[in-house]
């Protein structure tokens, strides 16, 4: 894991995660002016929750919740959530690992309706377990399907 | 063992009616499991995925520049704003400046693209309450529309003109006059459509106070564009956070505070007038120069110099065989389209693939809230609602 980046230290936002838990934040990034902070599995929940509803923060929206896959790296899939905040304008970007022998997250549905069908996706997708999801189900592949078609290791074609 | 539709079973008093993937009035293949009590809905289940193409994973397998056309088919009614958006991401991670004559194209196309976007959408929307005429007025403005983008990229709807660093082609001379001769001709066009809808009384029954979407549920859904303005929030990505010049255009953000059906009309009716407004800027103000970026071995070079350059053959052989690599990293712009904000969340691991190519959907968030919106409603007004969200299953599926 990459430590703090010295220009970053200072920032705000990670200011207030380190007083708020001062394990919530394994490691921060910028990349052509996008922060990035990689947050522990565990964490996740309740750091979104605290994004959230801390006044002086207010990451009240969430834009986007997808994962991408690493393969064959470990911890094999990330969990990527983009925040953004309606009052000051400003985004920022989540990232926790999950491992492939246990693919599970909390939910962050309680948090935010909209993160429902956003998780389904994954789940249908990637097959990665959300503890909490009201109603876990396939989302655009059928029921029945095997497999999880965006994962690295699934094939582009099947056979004809 | 698959999971039921609900998470829990339907009482025996209600009857479950079944509406869609074949209907029309769902706008494609979009099917919505109503539970209904009388004529009253009581739960209201949207069911996806008939559409989806795995858009994601064929872009993950494609060089850069080859994403550019699965792009349109995204959102078939919005492409532009599509490869706008993939663009954005992708110059983003490559560092690219775009010159400003390409930025005002994008600016102008974006902006004809959401007026093409909101008339099918208020056409369909009229058609879905018994107001036929106004679907026929208003896919002939379209036709014009999409006449002025075959003129700029040879094709009606999959039009791919953005590319990576800037735009395909200059566009023919007779754009811009018949361009000027659409901006003329459009709002008293809308003007028309106002005279039919705005003050009808069967439209007003039909849209006023139906399909509530408050402040709080907007946001609660991730909800965004003309249907979060239409509940009062105002939020709109070409003020709060400009991309490609839109700093430089004058131009207001209709809010509407009611959040019902009338409201989402409202705003975008506005809005096309807006995009009139800044459609016109955007043809005044186009600034001369280049309309690509300057970064041999990323963009194609021009065409004239391939014929009498060695060099210039070259480098426009490797880019087509062996695509270009972009440095290591990430990018998420969002633009604000037709339908919400829409934005390519690219993932490249130095290769010259995307690793990872995720689209953020308006489409999908629209149909989700259909779950809060339609109970409570009758039978009837679910229509009405329906339309009025505005969502392509293209995209909602991908």
């Amino acid at each position: 894991m990459m430590p703090l980046a010295d220009e970053l230290k200072e920032h705000p936002i990670l200011q207030k995660l380190q007083a708020f838990h001062p394990q919530s934040v394994v490691s921060a990034s910028r990349f052509r002016g996008e922060l990035t902070l990689a947050i522990p599995r565990e964490q996740i929940r309740a750091v979104c929750e605290f994004l959230k509803q801390e006044p002086e923060v207010q990451f009240d929206f969430l834009t986007d919740l997808t994962c991408v896959d690493h393969y064959p790296a470990e911890p094999r899939f990330e969990l990527v959530y983009h925040l953004l905040s309606l009052t000051s304008r400003e985004r920022l970007r989540l990232k926790t690992r999950v491992t492939s022998e246990n693919p599970r997250v909390d939910s962050i549905t309680g948090l935010w309706g909209g993160a429902n069908w956003f998780e389904r996706e994954i789940f249908d997708l990637f097959g990665i377990q959300f503890t909490g999801h009201p109603h876990l189900r396939r989302l655009l592949m059928p029921d029945d399907w095997q497999g999880y078609p965006l994962r690295k290791d699934y094939p582009l074609e099947g056979p004809r | 063992m698959p999971k039921p539709l609900y998470p829990t079973v339907p009482s025996a008093e209600t009857l479950v009616l079944n509406v869609g993937p074949q209907h029309p009035s769902t706008h494609g293949v979009l099917r919505v499991v109503l539970e209904l009590d009388g004529e009253t809905i009581v739960r209201a289940t949207p069911d996806i995925g008939f559409l989806h193409t795995g858009i994601e994973k064929t872009a993950e397998n494609l060089f850069y520049s080859q994403v550019v056309p699965l792009t349109d088919r995204v959102d078939y009614l919005a492409s532009l704003s599509n490869n706008l958006a993939y663009c954005l991401s992708v110059e983003k991670i490559l560092g690219l400046e775009v010159p400003p004559r390409a930025q005002w194209l994008r600016v102008l196309l974006a902006e004809l693209t959401r007026i093409n976007n909101h008339l099918v959408w208020l056409g369909t929307t009229a058609l879905e309450l018994g107001a036929m005429s106004v679907l026929l007025y208003t896919f002939r403005e379209r036709e014009d529309v999409l006449r002025l983008f075959e003129l700029v990229s040879g094709q009606r709807m999959m039009t791919s003109y953005f590319r990576i660093g800037g735009v395909a082609l200059e566009p023919p001379l007779t754009f811009y006059d018949r361009v000027d001769a659409f901006l003329k001709m459009f709002p008293s066009r809308v003007d028309e459509y106002k005279d039919l809808l705005t003050e009808n009384r069967i439209w007003l029954a039909r849209t006023r106070g139906i399909g509530v979407l408050t402040k709080e549920v907007a946001l609660d859904y991730c909800i965004s564009g003309p249907n979060l303005r239409a509940s009062g929030v105002n939020w709109d990505l070409r003020k709060c956070q400009p991309y490609s010049s839109y700093e430089k255009f004058d131009f207001r953000v209709p809010v509407e505070p009611a959040g019902d059906v009338y409201a989402r009309y409202l705003v975008r009716m506005e809005e096309m007038r807006q995009s009139v407004r800044i459609a016109r800027q955007a043809l005044e103000g186009l600034p001369a120069g280049p309309i690509r970026a300057d970064a041999p071995g990323v963009i194609l070079p021009d065409r004239e110099k391939m014929k009498s350059q060695m060099e210039a053959l070259i480098q426009h052989f490797k880019i087509v065989t062996d695509g270009f690599a972009p440095p290591v990293g990430e990018a998420y712009v969002p633009i604000e389209g037709p339908k919400g904000e829409i934005g390519f969340y690219v993932v490249s691991d130095g290769s010259p693939r995307p690793w990872r190519c995720r689209i953020r959907p308006p489409s999908l968030l629209n149909v989700q809230v259909l779950s809060k919106l339609l109970p409570g409603h009758m039978l009837a007004d679910a229509i009405a609602i329906i339309a009025s969200v505005d969502f392509v299953l293209g995209e909602v599926d991908r």
